[in-house]
């Protein structure tokens, strides 16, 4: 139990100093929030473009489309403020740095996310969250006790489940160094492919992403059922209450893979 | 800290002279350990920056190969034409990079094209104007440019400029601008090959691609990419320039790569958006020359007058962007304060 607190506040310590030391110059931290703000708006932007062109996307309207990226902005962004650094993974493991980390009696995973915390990331997850607010009144969700419990369940899962994915991602600097570039298929390709309806995808395509890599479950499905609908698909509705379960799976397949990875790290040799 | 004042040789000579091999390698064969230069896994790769001045390129690009001498090649030219030799064998030398890259933009294709073409089908089939097959082979044109005409991540030279390592650029008996163009340009011809062929042949694969009607077409596609990569170039030398005099250009490189991507023509055809909105792009900013005209052209979205004039208008921006580069490194050389020592 001591040892736990103890963990946890080294944790803390590391968290808050990465927070200081990024408030320290305050116009790059302003700029780099401003353009977090930004990216998210800009990707909601584009999905909200694509109304300009057509009424229906995929068989769905603007507000029910707009639910559904704004849900997976919210996972993306939380994910992103949490493990987004996990990116680095392949600067750390090309100059060797990944070997500190291995030497302290904490877990390397761990002090990764809070070690290269990234405060503008805030600003992010504050825009995603926003959009999500709008978008539930938007869309004219009838809440119901069984809605209410959905929501934070949705956007808790959704986040684990880019956790996962960057963690998974981030190993393959373990295999190749420079394929780095090759995750953000997933995690940013992932963002991209829940954000609009998984009827939008046609054929191999929706099969792999969807429910091969199980990405329905992050917006597409917990989204239907907020807004009472049926899955076009012939599906059943009860998929929407399935994310916990896709994101636990997830995890603990990204959990093994980063195990495999870090048994398989000789370091770099320099 | 020491201030400098035009470090490097001015006057013609400058140029055009064949010089001593050591003085033309490019900028990037100078890069320290702490550059995005892989040399991770170990001893199975050195660092060009650890060979000699000999003129010797890395393994893994025919090793202990000479570097060429550009002979055949008029002598103005020489020199630009082996710093882009340089530039090309650099990628080359750096694959798995490159098809990690290629297979992201791949997917991107995939998932962007499904998005677009639903959107067309939502539409009654047309969307601003294009049709399905064009609207795929501008999705995949798109993503093989991303690469081609490296529109993000390049922060090489602002770091170069943080670092007080451009020093060593200044020095050169070629402008820096110059150099890095011909760099940027033997860049550029390695991209085509790997990361501009890719995604369009699964494009042409998996969706089918739009063939062009025009025997215009093809020439002045070629035409048009080669301005698009020069009008990069420029911008990407403007945004790291800023380096000279803010040190940290992360603002700039972060503003740079929302507005590439959102205005550029990338995540959706410019003609989605108000006609307005449109106008003013093409006006006032050079993003539509970056991507949208170049993809315009291929698609043949408009007559063969409006796709001559669309690829003049990004020669303009291009020769404007090479002009500004020009200034602001002539600026920038008056007021620099090298950093470090």
């Amino acid at each position: 139990m001591a040892e736990l607190a103890g963990t946890v506040r080294a944790y803390r310590r590391l968290v808050a100093a990465q927070a200081r030391s990024q408030a320290q110059y305050r116009a790059s931290f302003v700029v780099e929030l401003t353009s977090s703000v930004l990216f998210t708006v800009v990707d909601l932007a584009t999905m909200v473009v694509m109304f300009r062109v057509t009424r229906r996307l995929g068989g769905f309207d603007l507000r029910a489309a707009f639910l559904m990226a704004a849900l997976a902005s919210a996972c993306f962004a939380t994910a992103d403020l949490v493990a987004g650094n996990i990116d680095r993974m392949r600067q750390r493991v090309r100059t060797g740095q990944l070997d500190t980390l291995l030497i302290r009696p904490l877990s390397a995973l761990g002090q990764m996310m809070a070690g290269d915390f990234s405060l503008r990331r805030l600003g992010r997850l504050g825009t995603g969250l926003a959009a999500l607010a709008v978008a539930t009144s938007y869309a004219g969700v009838a809440w119901t006790t069984g809605r209410i419990v959905l929501l934070p369940v949705a956007v808790l899962s959704g986040t684990v489940f880019f956790i996962a994915l960057f963690i998974a991602g981030g190993t393959l600097a373990f295999w190749w160094i420079e394929s780095g570039e090759a995750a953000n298929s997933f995690t940013y390709g992932g963002r991209e492919f829940t954000t609009y309806p998984v009827t939008v995808y046609g054929g191999l395509l929706r099969h792999l992403f969807a429910y091969g890599l199980g990405f329905a479950f992050v917006s597409y499905h917990p989204s239907l059922l907020l807004l009472g609908r049926p899955a076009p698909l012939g599906l059943p509705g009860w998929l929407g209450w399935c994310s916990p379960v896709v994101a636990a799976i997830a995890l603990a397949l990204a959990t093994v893979i980063w195990r495999v990875g870090i048994r398989h790290y000789r370091s770099s040799g320099s | 800290m020491f201030r400098t004042n035009r470090l490097h040789v001015s006057g013609p000579s400058r140029t055009v002279r064949a010089v001593d091999p050591s003085a033309w390698q490019p900028v990037a064969d100078r890069e320290d350990a702490d550059g995005w230069l892989p040399h991770g896994t170990g001893a199975d790769r050195r660092l060009p920056h650890q060979e000699g001045a000999d003129g010797r390129l890395p393994r893994g690009t025919g090793a202990g190969r000479r570097l060429p001498h550009g002979r055949g090649v008029p002598g103005p030219l020489r020199t630009g034409y082996m710093l882009a030799r340089a530039g090309f064998h650099r990628y080359a030398t750096y694959r798995q990079a490159a098809l990690a890259s290629t297979f992201t933009n791949v997917v991107f294709g995939l998932l962007r094209c499904s998005v677009i073409t639903a959107a067309a089908a939502g539409g009654g089939g047309m969307a601003a104007g294009y049709h399905r097959a064009q609207l795929v082979t501008f999705v995949f044109i798109g993503q093989g440019m991303i690469g081609t005409i490296a529109l993000w991540g390049d922060t090489e030279l602002s770091d170069r400029i943080a670092r007080g390592d451009v020093i060593a650029d200044l020095l050169r008996p070629v402008h820096p601008v110059l150099t890095l163009l011909a760099t940027d340009l033997g860049r550029a011809g390695f991209a085509v090959l790997t990361r501009f062929v890719v995604p369009i042949a699964v494009g042409a694969v998996a969706f089918g691609l739009y063939r062009p009607h025009r025997w215009s077409t093809p020439p002045l596609f070629a035409l048009s990419l080669l301005l698009a990569v020069v009008l990069a170039f420029a911008c990407r030398y403007l945004v790291n320039a800023t380096a000279y005099w803010l040190l940290d250009a992360r603002g700039a490189h972060l503003a740079w790569s929302i507005a590439s991507t959102v205005l550029c023509g990338l995540a959706f055809p410019l003609w989605f958006l108000p006609r307005g909105v449109v106008a003013v792009l093409w006006v006032a900013t050079p993003f539509p020359s970056l991507m949208q005209a170049t993809l315009d052209v291929a698609v043949e979205r408009g007559s063969a007058p409006l796709a001559a004039g669309m690829v003049a208008g990004q020669a303009a921006w291009a020769a404007a962007g090479l002009a500004a580069c020009a200034y602001v490194q002539h600026l920038a050389e008056r007021r620099l304060v090298v950093q470090g020592g």
